[in-house]
């Protein structure tokens, strides 16, 4: 336990990685989820079948072998492009590898999410706004966008806790977060029970902290009952 | 792309997918186990006992895989009592941690599958049943539980996804699985694209044929709460 207790700024200085690791996945997944969701909705063929295979060879393939593709994979590629240019060997970053990989995963995800939450707004609104002489934009921002924050939000919650919970498989390409700094510091001090069981316990606190913040989210973006009041 | 040396160790890669596939059976089998009477217990909030399962619940979905598996793998054995127990010869070996971790692991998120499934089991249903004099287990043999099972099939045909996805950590403690065969490829080598890619492609046809098997299994099983046009 005292060990626990002098490891303790270090471990937290690992959590910190991992929120900030999941927060910039986050941010790459709704990137990629608007992109994707918006290409599947009213892009051409070709942005169609584009957007189809991302999110099908993402749903098929586990994250830690996208993660340890990309890094790897990645680590050489970077090489030979660099060699053509006579650059010394570059080292990829760790952790922009696993933003890289797990916003790339998740933003498949979000592009179902997105592209459910878009269809569950009735055509007829948006017709109805343009009937009335509202420029594209401001249909977008008075009709489209608050109905989709709301319908999107239950969804978006569910993926944020797997991805959350995926950072853990980023400390396997060596990435010094949460999970890799309680291994190497439990095993050297032999606690690795108590390491980990702390490590188990700060994973707890994220999803229930964020189940908060999402529920009060929810609860703030709800529409405000215009079906039942007719 | 060297991709004949995938061909030449394709045994290797044959053993691991064997090694996936049957680590991921048995752990949904097991977890399928805990999760029957744990989700009827939740569902039907029996006392003590379903706090006591919600718990567990709660704790295995809200943390990530691969900390529960180096809980118990690295974990346990920092204990002398673990070291010196009857279990020890099981908890020293990767592959029984992996597939303890993973079958609780199954377990707590089929629980939640299934209780959600047998709370949208029409009442009407169960009323015709107790209006035919069938005792109260019946009802629930006959009635209930297979007709909440029927109803959890899309969401369990996820779960068996993602049991299968999550299995991969297993080759972090050094068996020998899909990604273990695909890991060991490229270091033997010192190749970077190989050994994934094609981990990444047995992955990718397991999940489709459990995809297809599944929508077929809700074709037959979930006909009859199908809207017919």
């Amino acid at each position: 336990m005292e060990n626990l207790i002098e490891y303790m700024p270090l471990l937290l200085s690992g959590a910190l990685v991992t929120i900030t690791l999941a927060l910039f996945s986050l941010v790459l997944a709704t990137v990629l989820g608007a992109l994707g969701a918006t290409g599947k909705l009213s892009g051409g063929i070709i942005a169609k079948s584009i957007v189809g295979v991302y999110t099908t060879l993402v749903r098929g393939v586990p994250d830690l072998v996208l993660i340890l593709l990309i890094y790897f994979g990645g680590q050489r590629l970077l090489n030979i492009v660099g060699n053509w240019f006579d650059a010394d060997y570059i080292e990829l970053s760790k952790f922009w590898a696993g933003v890289g990989a797990i916003g790339f995963i998740y933003g498949a995800y979000l592009t179902e999410t997105f592209r459910g939450a878009y269809m569950t707004i009735p055509p007829g609104q948006i017709d109805a706004a343009k009937a009335l002489g509202m420029r594209p934009i401001s249909v977008l921002r008075t009709v489209t966008i608050p109905q989709l924050i709301s319908f999107a939000l239950p969804g978006y919650a569910n993926v944020w806790q797997v991805l959350i919970k995926s950072t853990a498989v980023v400390s396997i390409i060596g990435l010094e977060d949460l999970v890799g700094l309680a291994n190497d510091a439990g095993k050297s001090v032999r606690e690795p029970f108590i390491f980990f069981a702390f490590v188990f316990c700060m994973y707890l606190l994220f999803t229930f902290i964020s189940q908060n913040i999402f529920m009060y989210a929810e609860r703030k973006y709800a529409l405000k009952g215009h079906d039942d009041a007719v | 792309m060297r991709f004949d040396l995938v061909a030449d160790n394709w045994v290797m890669f044959a053993e691991g997918a064997w090694m996936t596939v049957q680590l991921t059976a048995l752990s949904l089998l097991i977890g399928f186990c805990i999760a029957l009477p744990a989700g009827l217990i939740r569902a039907r909030r029996i006392r003590i006992l379903s706090p006591l399962i919600n718990i567990y619940v709660y704790a295995f979905r809200g943390t990530p895989l691969l900390v529960q598996l180096f809980l118990v793998y690295y974990g346990l054995s920092q204990f002398e009592a673990v070291r010196d127990s009857f279990a020890w010869p099981v908890l020293r070996e990767a592959y029984w941690c992996a597939l303890i971790t993973f079958s609780l692991n199954s377990g707590a998120y089929a629980t939640e599958i299934i209780r959600g499934a047998i709370e949208t089991v029409p009442k009407g249903e169960l009323e015709a049943a107790k209006s035919l004099g069938l005792s109260p287990r019946k009802v629930d043999f006959l009635v209930l539980i297979p007709s909440a099972l029927r109803r959890a099939l899309p969401q369990y045909g996820n779960e068996v996804v993602f049991m299968l996805h999550g299995s991969v950590v297993a080759s972090v403690i050094t068996i020998q699985d899909i990604l273990g065969a695909g890991r060991t490829l490229n270091a033997r080598y010192y190749i970077a694209y190989e050994g994934f890619l094609t981990a990444a492609a047995l992955y990718m046809s397991i999940t489709f044929v459990l995809v297809f098997a599944f929508r077929m299994l809700e074709r037959r099983y979930l006909r009859h709460l199908r809207v017919s046009h």
